[in-house]
């Protein structure tokens, strides 16, 4: 039973192996509504498994996994479209839901590529057809949102906006997120609840509680565990809308 | 006066395009064109045992495609060999052992061209109520599978994750292809099937810009060629598939026009 009503997503102790190889091993995780989870790690770590094992892309699953949602949106790390589809970006838009044209220029607004509509996917860059990605997942309104990598490929300026979307999003609609990200600094700054992986769970806290846990420095390095504390300092002044600063 | 069996060809042709032109893309779309040529060649097997239990080809040509599609997709999980190996063994071993057959079955006299190539003059009143009630089921089966096949062949992981169940469109869908060369084969011949499946196909994607564009040209494409290709096989007395798909093949070439300009307007 979900004793908890906000619990979308509950994972306990679940391990997942291909050809005897376990890709990970016992991960517990919890992704409520409204909340932001982020998985971090090094390359290999597990973290689009961990992410694959949410969504029941994998399926033979040793451990539990418990959902109580399907409305999922999904931004995949990779994906390679096939060209031989002449697909445009309002093609793509209504891939798995139909939706009123609205929702569609709601959705492209937000991210920004509003005036790609009904170009050919084909055509768009990679920054491009990444914001595609997320407003396609955003603009069913999930319950659910998993984003791996969702900003890779996109100029700097847009990946601080994108971020900042993430977070309204997940406050507007009050849904779970599940983000995976390298940008470690981003993901101290955003996040609710901080998962490190290395095959296994190797930390997993509030942002600060990570960044202080010697196996995450151990993993990352005694510099990013500084990124916290950078980031703190940096924000100890907020900006108005008029563009001044002030001190908190 | 246009004869009888020319206007039973004509209606059991249209009906035969307006299904193939949808199945048509996603066969190119998913790059299934070999998977077809199998399903096609395993007709033949289908053929021979209507004819051996006196039972309708249409039915058994269905049971026999679809059985080949089921050992395929255990061969794929039990072996290691390639996709494409395994088409070819299965393609040309079911058109071998329905040769061999034939050859035993001494006691009925076979049109092996008409089973090959395609018969008008073999199109009865039977076989168009198979091919319109038939076709239709398999529109409307498609239909609605669509969401689920088409996400899926964009992304078989995003259809997954949003809860689309590729497996099981990925799975009617494979029924619905043995369902098009069941009612197909008296008209086109064996041989030629996937050749109505992807050349108007092929056309609608050479002057198409999204997907249901594409189907739309493709169900045009086929109907434009059926008829074209059944003039053609009146006027010259040659066989019907052939005449069709060379018609599909001209209305192709046709297409490429439009791709050179659309190229040059980029430019």
């Amino acid at each position: 039973m979900n004793s908890n009503q906000n619990i979308l997503v509950k994972l306990k102790q679940a391990s997942f192996r291909i050809n005897n190889k376990w890709l990970v091993k016992d991960v517990s995780l919890e992704i409520e509504k409204g909340r932001i989870v982020t998985l971090i790690g090094p390359n290999g770590s597990g973290k689009s498994t961990t992410a694959k094992i949410v969504l029941g892309i994998y399926k033979k699953i040793d451990g539990k996994v418990e959902k109580y949602t399907n409305k999922v949106g999904y931004v995949p790390q990779k994906i390679s479209i096939d060209w031989t589809l002449p697909l445009r970006v309002r093609d793509f838009m209504v891939l798995t839901e139909n939706l009123k044209e609205e929702a569609i220029n709601d959705a492209l607004s937000l991210t920004g590529v509003i005036h790609l509509k009904d170009k050919n996917l084909g055509d768009l860059s990679g920054g491009e057809f990444q914001r595609v990605l997320i407003a396609r997942a955003i603009s069913k309104k999930p319950e659910l949102l998993v984003l791996d990598e969702p900003v890779q490929g996109v100029d700097f300026t847009g990946e601080i906006v994108l971020y900042k979307l993430i977070k309204k999003i997940s406050d507007e609609l009050n849904c779970g997120i599940l983000l995976i990200s390298h940008d470690l600094h981003t993901v101290m700054s955003a996040t609710d609840h901080v998962v490190c992986l290395n095959g296994h769970v190797c930390c997993s806290g509030s942002p600060i509680e990570v960044a202080k846990n010697n196996e995450y420095k151990a993993l990352f390095g005694e510099q990013a565990s500084q990124i916290l504390s950078r980031y703190e300092h940096r924000h100890d002044h907020i900006h108005t809308n008029e563009g001044e600063i002030k001190k908190n | 006066m246009l004869e009888d069996f020319f206007i039973r060809a004509l209606i059991a042709g249209l009906g035969i395009a307006i299904v193939t032109g949808p199945l048509g893309c996603f066969v190119i779309w998913r790059r299934l064109s070999y998977f077809g040529d199998t399903l096609a060649h395993s007709a033949l097997l289908g053929v021979t045992l209507a004819y051996t239990l006196e039972f309708n080809i249409a039915i058994s040509v269905f049971i026999i495609s679809s059985l080949i599609a089921l050992i395929l997709i255990d061969l794929q999980k039990r072996t290691n060999l390639p996709g494409d190996a395994l088409l070819g063994l299965l393609a040309h071993s079911s058109l071998a052992v329905g040769l061999v057959v034939i050859g035993f079955l001494t006691f009925i006299r076979f049109d092996i061209m008409g089973l090959l190539f395609g018969d008008i003059l073999a199109v009865t009143i039977n076989d168009i109520f198979i091919i319109w009630i038939g076709g239709p089921l398999i529109l409307i089966i498609l239909k609605l599978i669509w969401k689920a096949l088409f996400a899926s062949t964009v992304n078989y992981e995003l259809a997954e994750a949003e809860g689309l169940n590729p497996d099981r469109a990925k799975a009617i869908f494979t029924i619905l292809m043995a369902g098009i060369i069941a009612i197909s084969i008296k008209m086109v011949g064996l041989l030629l099937i996937t050749g109505m499946l992807i050349i108007p196909a092929a056309m609608a994607r050479n002057i198409s810009s999204s997907p249901q564009m594409m189907v739309i040209y493709s169900v045009i494409g086929g109907l434009l060629s059926v008829i074209l290709g059944l003039l053609t096989s009146l006027e010259f007395n040659t066989a019907s598939g052939p005449s069709i798909i060379a018609a599909a093949l001209f209305l192709f070439v046709l297409s490429l026009l439009k791709i050179k300009q659309s190229i040059k307007l980029k430019n």
